[in-house]
């Protein structure tokens, strides 16, 4: 089992530590959480569907960062391949209401659930690589599964698929519920990987973090915190990749299995803070925010996605939550040693 | 025959490979950085040669003139401004560095040179070969290209062997500290190593234009064949990037033989297999160079 | 009298918020053979790695024949004539012995020591020139890492924790060729934590605890009970 000792203070101060965690800033935090999902949840009353489904894209980029800030920020994976569990979440909703039938509400879990059993034996090849090598080698699969889909005439092979099984559904309806649905998707996300940090799971992946020889000798068993790690990151991709199609209605093997997505994740989740629950989400809404004045620079506009991911790298590793550096805390992961002298 | 064609069109394929490969491995090898830009450069190489024919009517081997030592400069100025700070910025910055980067110069590309498909004209060189049997003739092109992956990876294995500064950076590469210690600056051997890679990858780049056609794009498919020829070759050792580039070509050209769709998926696979049976390569070297 | 080939000034030396040296001063005169002893922990490595270059003192300077190379980076220092056989060896596995040393001659000044007056002064090195580094035994380790710094032509040797593991014939066997390098006048700061060690082949000794200074004078006059207490900080 895993052994982890609690933190201890620093030898010799002769007091009692207290450890907690997070403080009256973070229990403000949590409530302004609740507002805020809450007002989310009421929009469709409010808004256009237009801005519904403008809004289901950040959805999409918040379940995206919050998954490859799982991997990379705190399970120590660079995927550039995440791309192959997006493609296979938006097509196994198509296929799975298409041509299976079931309920498409029903398949977006379903598709998501195939990409855990995927991505699982996926697991056993990937690792084998280490550190470059194992974000190329990502990338070779993704490209090994969109060769492989578009072989698939089921599914549309080259050209793609439509998803029509929503189509019972009156449009003012079916917008609001894909809102609905990816709005719980996103918090659902988010707070899972909060809980997941929070749990044995979490300490250990610090512990590998910060020093994976001492973690491994304290009996954390380190690949399979990882492959865990790797597989709900998938499922969580395959969300996003059933969200987007949901909303878009359409699938194609260029688009979902673009290796772009991996450029917008690796910049969501440096923009906001790697490493923290909340750097993805605000990296997510930094990237919605900038999407429409992006879109109108064309090809530059992955220029400046590329090169702000550098600049934030090199000049601020710690993102725009960082700069926050601690004095809000919507999600207090870390522990706190408070010592009474 | 038309198999004993494609394994011969694989071989001479698996050298260009090699070429491409060899720089990413050098840059491992020295400063355990996977370039993820590495592909892109390349391009970025071909794109160098397409300008000069179009400005100055250079031939591409005439380019490479000019094309290589303005990317072993560019190289040289990436490590010290870009890379150096990425490698003191922990695990992660430099994969994010160099991937941001090749983001940043394949949408640079796409802007100036458009999607469109572009080549690299080699003259007569391009179409002629010499006929062995019914079925199965080498190219020229395709067998200069393999020679001069085959002479790059010797030259370089040369250097690593024989030269004081390759010394230097294999003692770097064990250990920068120590290597400091002797007199080695490490951060010069780093960017030294980072020029070299790119003035290999600019040739790389320049047979790849001329071989096919290529696009900004084309980065991707080079960066995954090159970082595939150093699996499964073997990390580490410069001859098992040959051997691995071999392999790979080899695979893909049975592939294609199949059916055209098939070939890049071959050689996917084939890596897949060798990563399943074989993680450390099929010819995995005791000392790494 | 002439200024001490290096002098360390009063520099203070701190890993993050943790201070190993408070402000300590040491001075070598040329072709002396300085040894530096003190208990684990003492901050020995700590000042070697200061005068080599690895560590940037907060506070003070560190002198070459009255030159302030307090800001000059460690490469610099070889080409000065600062080299070191540190700690625990350091030795580049994945190169042969010979290329070892080749290494350690990367920025050579000119001088006695080449790969031939290296393999006359430690012939076991000699029969091991192709093996790799990472094959010899602690001892052989030992005698190449101070024939790689011995390669630099060095004015300033510095010698950290030779005896390090090692049986006490085979420290004895390392310690006999030091004569042969003072010889060529070639000034040597040597660390031990073996202190007889350390009182046979120097000059002088200066003793450490907590980064501080508390004995030093010359090898023959030191009184080994005062030195034993200074060693483990008993009140003096
Ligand atoms: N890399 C390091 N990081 C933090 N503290 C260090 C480091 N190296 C040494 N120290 C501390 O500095 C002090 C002096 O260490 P050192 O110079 O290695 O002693 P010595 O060589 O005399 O045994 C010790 O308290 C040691 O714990
Ligand atoms: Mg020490």
């Amino acid at each position: 089992m895993t052994q982890l000792d609690a933190p201890r203070t620093a030898a010799g101060t002769g007091s009692v530590p207290r450890v907690r965690r997070g403080g009256r800033a973070a229990w403000a935090g949590g409530a302004g959480l609740v507002a805020v999902v809450a007002v989310l949840g009421y929009l469709p009353y409010l808004v256009s569907r237009g801005t519904q489904v403008d809004l289901v894209g950040l959805f999409a980029l918040v379940v995206l960062g919050t998954m490859w800030n799982l991997l990379a920020g705190y399970g120590g994976m660079v995927s550039i391949g995440q791309q192959a569990y997006i493609g296979i979440g938006g097509y196994g909703l198509v296929y799975l209401a298409e041509t299976v039938g079931v309920d498409p509400f029903l398949s977006v879990p379903v598709a998501a659930l195939v990409c855990a059993l995927v991505a699982w034996p996926t697991s056993y090849l990937a690792f084998r690589l280490s550190g470059g090598y194992f974000a190329i080698g990502t990338w070779v699969i993704a490209e090994v599964v969109r060769l492989l889909v578009t072989q698939v005439d089921a599914v549309g092979a080259g050209s793609g698929a439509s998803l029509t099984a929503f189509s019972g559904i009156e449009p003012l309806y079916r917008i609001a519920f894909v809102y609905w649905m990816s709005l719980g998707i996103a918090v659902v996300v988010v707070v899972g990987v909060y809980l997941l940090m929070r749990s044995r799971l979490g300490l250990a992946l610090t512990a590998i973090r910060d020093d994976p020889t001492a973690a491994s000798s304290a009996g954390v068993r380190v690949t399979r915190a990882k492959r865990l790690v790797y597989v709900v990151a998938a499922a969580g991709c395959g969300l996003a990749g059933a969200m987007i199609v949901a909303n878009t209605l359409r699938v194609q093997p260029g688009s979902i299995f673009s290796v772009d997505y991996a450029a917008i994740m690796v910049f969501v989740v440096v923009i906001g803070g790697i490493g923290t629950i909340e750097g993805p989400v605000l990296g997510a809404l930094v990237f919605y925010l900038l999407q429409d004045s992006l879109a109108d620079l064309g090809n530059w506009y992955l220029v400046v996605v590329g090169g702000v991911a550098i600049a934030v790298t090199l000049l601020a590793p710690r993102g725009l939550w960082g700069l926050t550096r601690g004095r809000v805390e919507l999600f207090p992961t870390g522990y706190r040693v408070a010592v009474r002298r | 025959m038309s198999w004993v064609n494609a394994v011969v069109q694989g071989v001479l394929l698996g050298g260009l490979y090699a070429l491409v490969a060899a720089g990413l491995s050098l840059v491992f090898g020295v400063m355990r950085i996977v370039n993820l830009a590495h592909g892109v450069l390349a391009v970025v190489a071909a794109y160098g040669a397409l300008v000069l024919g179009r400005a100055l009517g250079l031939h591409p081997f005439l380019a490479l003139l000019l094309v290589v030592p303005a990317m072993a400069a560019i190289g040289y100025l990436l490590q010290r401004g870009l890379l150096d700070r990425a490698l003191r910025g922990g695990e992660l910055a430099p994969l994010l560095v160099t991937f941001g980067l090749a983001i940043v110069l394949q949408n640079v590309l796409l802007e100036a040179f458009s999607a469109d498909n572009q080549r690299l004209s080699v003259g007569a060189l391009g179409t002629s070969g010499v006929r062995i049997a019914d079925g199965l003739s080498i190219g020229w092109f395709p067998l200069l290209a393999a020679l001069t992956g085959v002479a790059v990876i010797a030259g370089l294995g040369r250097f690593l062997a024989r030269t004081r500064t390759g010394r230097a950076m294999r003692a770097a590469s064990d250990d920068p500290e120590a290597a400091r210690l002797m007199g080695v600056d490490d951060r010069r051997i780093y960017a030294v190593a980072t020029a070299l890679a790119l003035a290999t990858v600019a040739v790389a780049g320049v047979f790849l234009g001329a071989r096919s056609t290529f696009d900004p794009a084309a980065g991707a498919t080079t960066l995954i064949f090159a970082f595939e020829a150093v699996v499964i070759g073997g990390l580490g050792s410069l001859w098992g990037t040959l051997a691995g580039g071999i392999v790979l070509g080899v695979a893909q050209g049975l592939g294609a033989a199949v059916d055209p769709a098939y070939g890049v998926l071959a050689g996917h696979l084939v890596f897949l297999a060798v990563l399943a049976v074989k993680p450390r390569g099929l010819f995995p070297s005791a000392v790494t160079a | 009298m002439s200024a001490p080939l290096l002098e360390v000034d009063d520099v203070e030396v701190a890993y993050g918020d943790a201070v190993a040296l408070p402000g300590l001063s040491v001075a070598v005169a040329e072709g002396e053979t300085l040894a530096l002893v003190g208990a684990n922990g003492a901050g020995k490595s700590t000042l070697l790695r200061t005068v080599c270059g690895l560590l940037r003192p907060r506070r003070g300077a560190v002198r070459l024949d009255g030159d302030d190379v307090t800001a000059l980076p460690a490469h610099a220092r070889v080409a000065r004539g600062i080299a070191m056989s540190p700690e625990g060896r350091r030795l580049f596995p994945s190169l042969s012995v010979e290329e070892n040393l080749l290494v350690g001659g990367y920025a050579r000044r000119r001088g006695p020591w080449d790969l031939a007056a290296v393999y006359e002064l430690f012939p076991l090195v000699a029969e091991r020139r192709s093996r790799p580094a990472a094959n010899l035994s602690g001892g052989e380790q030992q005698a190449v890492a101070i024939g790689r710094a011995l390669m630099a032509n060095p004015r300033l040797l510095l010698l950290d924790e030779v005896s390090l593991g090692l049986a006490p014939v085979v420290v004895a066997q390392l310690y006999a060729a030091l004569p042969r390098i003072t010889g060529q006048g070639t000034t040597v700061l040597v660390v031990e934590q073996d202190v007889h060690q350390a009182m046979a082949v120097a000059d002088r000794v200066q003793c450490l605890l907590e980064g501080r200074t508390v004995l030093e004078g010359p090898a023959e006059r030191i009184d080994r009970t005062a030195l034993a207490a200074a060693y483990f900080g008993v009140a003096r």
